[in-house]
């Protein structure tokens, strides 16, 4: 273990009762790193979160927070640790202002730093206008808020976070993500979260946990590659006879949907696109369409989660266009809101 | 520690409970002072006062019948405060800030102790208001007063660990107020079956207000003391065993 790997978790099991909630799980949290922790509901996300954060003891296993044995010495790895929970800790009397300077001391910020520290918070998450407002008065959003201030107003090495943006709007969503990605820089974040687009949008590491196992580990970039096409979907006006397309170098099956659409399966590393589009131009088969089919995020969470711990990646190709043409309809309305967001906030701004 | 018990009495005094219980507190406490007062005053028993050798002075008159009933009264009251302290914590979900920073269930418990005693030393300074009115007229016996007031400093004490323990116990503050209350009543009315048989020792030893009267009557005995802190300590160290298994339930 080097010094940059800040939250280490070696066979860590909880069990409720007779009730086995997280399974041997084991990773390693870098600096810099912002890591996604995706699952179903019940997956034990919440529970590994909170046995990092002390929160919650393990039944079996290790957990090293910067260094520090959390068990055998909880003081200071719990001074390393931004934690936010589901529901975000707040005490509905106290004023906004009162709360963080409570959060600052709590978390042993020197005296004379506190309404630095307090102010900056207040600046980075957007509470200015609502500091001398009693916290129970707040709107969801704005409690949502300042339970992530909390968290991070000692700017702790690792952030935890149990679902941030959650009850917020998109404008403000956005503005979370940015400050999750810049606390990403130094820190290391770990979120857990059951949208989609945010772990795309966010993390640069992907988790995915089913029934107290990991089932996937892996870099954004790497879960990116699995994202790679193995299908394209072609349309032919004068289509040649199937055999024909099947000996285009890097064709592994062709299926013929109907009259004039077929649907070609390829290894990952060799795409028959180009060639095959130079076969039918030399052919004159009237190719008028040509789509490498994607598998989505949200298709290899479903792939993963739902086939029980078994890593399947082949499936009956009718789910799988029902499927990816769902994740693409997803995708495209997630850039539409972003963009409609964006466009809100210029204005704002201006 | 200090921190979370500033945290607690803030938001103690910040809720209209507390207020009125101090409200409610210094009206009867001044009653019965009034009543009490007056009869010292009335010619008759000060006439009789003045015909016995070993008459008891203002301080033991007033002052002991002032404590008792604060006594008297805060055990009723004590559910109501200490019912919040951390099944409120729980139901408001804000307990994993407290354990997820960097204090320690002692820090936790003790800040809570601590919050919650010194909202009852204010109380207590404020009634201590009234006998010392009493200088105005006369002079009063203070290391009688000291006795008392450190009797009542730990009845309050235990009976506030008592609380402290059994509102970890439940998520729920009404539940809380309720067992509180019936601990503490029993615990009161132990005494009663003591006065009746004489073989039941143990049982008064262990009420709470048998070793409070003592102290009443101005008589500091270490025994009466080291009951209390010993109550104390039990208390809370089962009330930090008791957030402690709550994470590995």
């Amino acid at each position: 273990m080097n010094s940059d790997t800040l939250v280490s978790v070696q066979n860590l099991s909880r069990y409720y009762g007779y009730f086995c909630a997280v399974n041997q799980i084991s990773f390693e949290v870098k600096r810099g790193q912002i890591l996604g922790f995706l699952g179903p509901n019940g997956a034990g996300k919440s529970t590994t979160m909170q046995m990092i954060t002390g929160t919650l003891a393990p039944s079996t296993g290790q957990i090293t927070v910067a260094g520090y044995d959390l068990l055998e010495q909880p003081l200071p790895a719990k001074l390393a640790l931004g934690y936010l929970p589901e529901q975000p800790p707040i005490y509905r009397e106290m004023l906004v202002i009162e709360y963080l300077r409570f959060c600052a001391h709590l978390h042993r910020i020197p005296a004379q730093a506190i309404t630095s520290a307090v102010n900056r918070i207040i600046e980075q998450c957007g509470l200015t206008s609502v500091t001398q407002r009693l916290i129970g008065n707040l709107s969801k959003g704005y409690q949502q808020r300042v339970g992530i201030a909390q968290a991070i107003i000692h700017m702790p090495a690792v952030v935890i976070l149990d679902e941030p943006t959650i009850g917020l709007d998109p404008i403000q969503i956005r503005e979370i993500r940015e400050l999750i990605q810049s606390l990403g820089t130094e820190h290391s974040v770990i979120l857990s979260t059951h949208i989609l687009q945010e772990v795309q949008a966010v993390c640069n590491h992907v988790q995915i946990i089913n029934r107290g196992q990991l089932v996937l580990n892996d870099t954004i970039s790497g879960l990116f590659a699995q994202m790679q096409t193995t299908h394209l979907q072609v349309g032919l006006r004068r289509p040649p006879p199937l055999r024909v397309l099947a000996q285009i170098p890097g064709v592994e099956t062709v299926e013929g949907q109907d009259h004039d659409h077929f649907r070609i399966r390829h290894p990952t590393d060799n795409n028959p696109a180009e060639a095959l589009v130079e076969r039918a131009v030399a052919g004159n088969w009237g190719l008028y369409e040509l789509i490498p089919e994607k598998r989505s995020l949200e298709q290899i969470f479903v792939d993963l989660t739902t086939e029980q711990q078994d890593i399947n990646l082949s499936h009956s190709p009718k789910q799988d266009t029902l499927l990816s043409n769902s994740s693409e309809a997803n995708f495209s309305e997630k850039v539409d809101i972003d963009q409609v967001a964006g466009l809100a906030a210029d204005r704002l701004h201006q | 520690m200090w921190i979370i018990a500033a945290r607690e009495l803030r938001s103690l005094l910040s809720s209209p409970l507390a207020w009125s219980i101090l409200a409610v507190m210094q009206l009867i406490s001044s009653w019965n002072f009034a009543k009490v007062v007056e009869l010292f005053l009335r010619p008759d028993i000060q006439s009789r006062l003045a015909n016995e050798p070993n008459a008891p002075g203002i301080t033991m008159m007033v002052v002991s019948s002032l404590f008792s009933w604060i006594g008297i009264i805060l055990l009723l009251v004590m559910p109501l405060l200490t019912m919040r302290l951390i099944s409120e914590e729980r139901r408001n979900k804000t307990l994993p800030l407290l354990l997820s920073a960097p204090v320690s269930m002692t820090g936790i418990i003790m800040g809570k102790f601590l919050g919650l005693m010194s909202f009852l030393l204010i109380i207590l300074g404020m009634l201590l208001l009234m006998p010392l009115s009493l200088l105005l007229g006369g002079h009063l016996d203070f290391g009688h007063l000291a006795a008392g007031l450190l009797g009542t400093i730990l009845l309050l004490g235990a009976l506030a660990a008592i609380g402290l323990y059994i509102s970890t116990l439940t998520a729920h503050p009404t539940i809380a107020a309720i067992s509180t209350f019936g601990v503490l009543l029993l615990l009161w009315m132990i005494d009663w079956t003591g006065y009746t048989e004489e073989q039941s020792g143990v049982l008064t030893y262990l009420s709470l207000m048998n070793h409070y009267q003592t102290l009443l009557e101005g008589i500091f005995s270490t025994e009466d003391v080291i009951y209390y802190l010993l109550f104390m300590a039990l208390f809370l160290i089962l009330s930090i065993h008791r957030l402690d298994s709550d994470r590995i339930q």
